[in-house]
């Protein structure tokens, strides 16, 4: 579920409240916005990779909340690295046309 | 129809929005975008609601999916014929060969948009597999670029009827706290399957939403009881990607190798779960496929990276979640090749609509389902077009047709809480020993607990502004159970995805479509394959 808004890397652009299907975050004027109905989340990472700064972080668990700190992220490297493993950068698709998926395909034919 | 596209739109914030089109689509996975897309292109003035963000929604967004794409000739039909033989008998080759033609158009389609598609070893793009963030966000910028105008976060609460025919739908704008209504010339559902509160990528919207709209309209579902499709998952994650397993062996606590070879994966693990915790580790990879899979399927190792375990040379919890009719079949019944609910003005497509014509008893995950996203979309995005010119120029006054958790029947009560149906709905259809392994004591079990919470919700549920949305989502979820349920019940074997402990065997008078319909009550019938007429 999503647990991090890092208040430190976020710009305050709600593309995360706009993103976010289960329509988890509330925006808040003139600053970050607040993760509201946690419970609500399903736990599929698309905030983080729409988030232009890397702010969000969603902890895999998805059954309940997971007790983590903004600094053992930060220190982990783990902001943004779904975005990163998916070669998208800054909010934006990239990386798709690399994508070895269809390697995969070939080979659990065999 | 008038040849400007968008829509006038109501200024104020506060007020509620009006909005006129020629179709209305109701989604945001694949299936809405293609509907939207070509009924667009069809001519059309298209207005397209999500209840989430187009670009996110849905089971693909989350997901790396492949598609079933095969040229058009021999190899087609040798394909056809080898996914023929599995099907338990109740899918319609015809069906697959026209999914297929749409999909190998469209899919060039899509790559001459300029959608970057990865390059294989000969120089070519790989059309077969579409990254499910990269492709839905292409998707998104295509429609709204052809002029369609996309509202996300606008929930459809119900539709609305002009005495004849489906005429648009109403429901509320989440972010904004207001409703909206849209009168329309036809009405596309694209709401995906129903999940049943599984903690799946895309499960949020998938509640079942346009089933329950759909029946109030008068369709039929078709196929209910192959909703015992369930993914292995890295627990406690909500990751329901099936192709890295490929390479997993699986044990039980004590270290015992489940013997997995040459037999349905799912359903040796599922047994064993029963028995006690399994963990899998993908030990069956050698460096080339890691490498593959880690740079392919990112999303699959976030649950094992971020709590710091080795995938490759540790072993990890696994469990098997439920997909419902996500990558199980069931879904509204269509009434003819052009998507017809059954219902004038009404369509259906994507995971909405029933797939056992195209996938019969087993999923249609991993590539026909996505195949069927495409063409099913732009079948009924054209059809609803060309319905809505068809229509005459009369404006009549229009009549909502929602019921449970709208307008309750009896004395309302406000100690009716969705979240109890919700709970009842995950305590029934999600353990293995009641969904993947079936008995008709446990289902009428299950249905006993249904039909009670349905009574409460439509006698006494009256759900307003924002609450609404969940006490329609609590209906949609209660009545797909039922269906589910009472389907399984009728279907007296096992076939497929559809597992009955009592009755393992395969009967051939089932070999056979089951259609449930109604809602207060629930009617049960047979209908032979490939017609138009009820069974004896």
């Amino acid at each position: 579920m999503i647990e991090i808004v890092s208040e430190r890397r976020c710009i305050a652009c709600d593309k995360c409240v706009k993103a976010c299907p289960a329509n988890v975050f509330d925006p808040v004027p003139e600053a970050p916005p607040v993760i509201a109905r946690q419970a609500d989340c399903q736990t599929c990472f698309l905030c983080e990779i729409y988030c232009p700064t890397d702010a969000l972080y969603v902890a895999p668990n998805a059954e309940g909340p997971t007790a983590v700190s903004e600094a053992e992220i930060e220190a982990a490297g783990l902001f943004g690295s779904y975005a990163r493993g998916l070669g998208w950068k800054r909010g934006r698709p990239g990386g798709t046309d690399k994508d070895p998926t269809f390697r995969l395909r070939v080979a659990a034919q065999r | 129809m008038a040849q400007h596209s968008g829509a006038a739109r109501s200024r104020k914030q506060s007020e509620a929005i009006s909005l006129t089109a020629d179709v209305l689509v109701i989604g945001g996975g694949p299936a809405a975008a293609w509907a939207a897309f070509a009924a667009r292109e069809a001519g059309a003035r298209v207005i397209l609601v999500d209840k989430g963000y187009m670009g996110t929604s849905g089971a693909t967004a989350p997901s790396n999916t492949g598609t079933w794409f095969v040229p058009p000739g021999e190899r087609r039909r040798e394909a056809i014929e080898r996914r023929q033989a599995l099907t338990g008998g109740l899918a319609d080759p015809e069906c697959a060969d026209r999914t297929l033609d749409a999909a190998w158009r469209n899919l060039h389609r899509l790559a001459e948009l300029g959608y970057p598609f990865p390059t294989d070893d000969d120089g070519k793009p790989y059309l077969a597999n579409l990254r499910g963030p990269d492709y839905m966000h292409f998707m998104r910028r295509r429609v709204r670029r052809a002029g369609v105008t996309v509202l996300d976060h606008h929930p459809a609460l119900e539709l609305l009827s002009d005495g004849e025919r489906i005429a648009g739908a109403q429901g509320i704008d989440r972010q904004r706290n207001r409703p909206w209504r849209i009168r329309a010339g036809a009405v596309v559902l694209a709401t995906g399957g129903c999940a049943f509160g599984e903690r799946i990528l895309g499960a949020t919207g998938l509640t079942g939403d346009g089933y329950l709209m759909a029946a109030e309209a008068g369709a039929v579902m078709s196929g209910m009881e192959f909703s015992g499709q369930y993914a292995l998952t890295p627990k406690p994650s909500a990751l329901n990607k099936g192709l890295p397993f490929r390479w997993a062996s699986f044990t039980r606590e004590d270290g015992t190798r489940l013997a997995t070879e040459g037999h349905d994966r799912h359903v040796i693990v599922a047994a064993a779960l029963l028995d006690g915790p399994v963990y899998a580790q993908y030990d069956k990879a050698g460096p080339e496929v890691r490498q593959w899979l880690r740079q392919g399927q990112p999303n699959c190792f976030l649950p094992l990276d971020r709590t710091g375990v080795d995938p490759f040379t540790e072993r990890w919890p696994v469990t098997l979640r439920c997909e419902g009719t996500v990558r199980g079949v069931g879904g509204i019944r269509l009434a003819g090749d052009d998507c017809s609910a059954g219902v004038p003005g009404l369509y259906a497509a994507g995971d909405a609509a029933s797939r056992e014509r195209l996938t019969g008893a087993i999923t249609g995950g991993g590539g026909p389902n996505s195949s069927w996203a495409i063409a099913s979309g732009n079948w009924a995005g054209a059809a609803a077009a060309a319905f809505a010119v068809r229509r005459s120029g009369a404006e009549p006054s229009l009549a909502p047709l929602g019921e449970a958790g709208l307008r309750p029947t009896a004395e309302e009560r406000d100690d009716l809480d969705p979240a109890a149906a919700l709970a009842a709905v995950r305590e029934e259809m999600l353990p293995l020993d009641h969904n993947f392994f079936r008995t008709a004591p446990g289902l009428r079990r299950s249905l006993d607990r249904f039909d009670a919470a349905w009574s409460a919700l439509r006698r006494h549920c009256r759900g307003a502004g924002p609450a609404a949305l969940r006490a329609r989502e609590a209906a949609a979820l209660i009545a797909t159970s039922r269906w589910a349920c009472e389907s399984a019940l009728a279907r007296a074997e096992s076939r497929g995805m559809h597992r009955r402990r009592d009755l393992p065997g395969r009967a051939d008078e089932f070999t056979c479509a089951i259609e449930t319909a109604g809602l207060d009550a629930v009617a049960v019938s047979r209908r032979a394959i490939g017609s138009g007429v009820a069974a004896p």
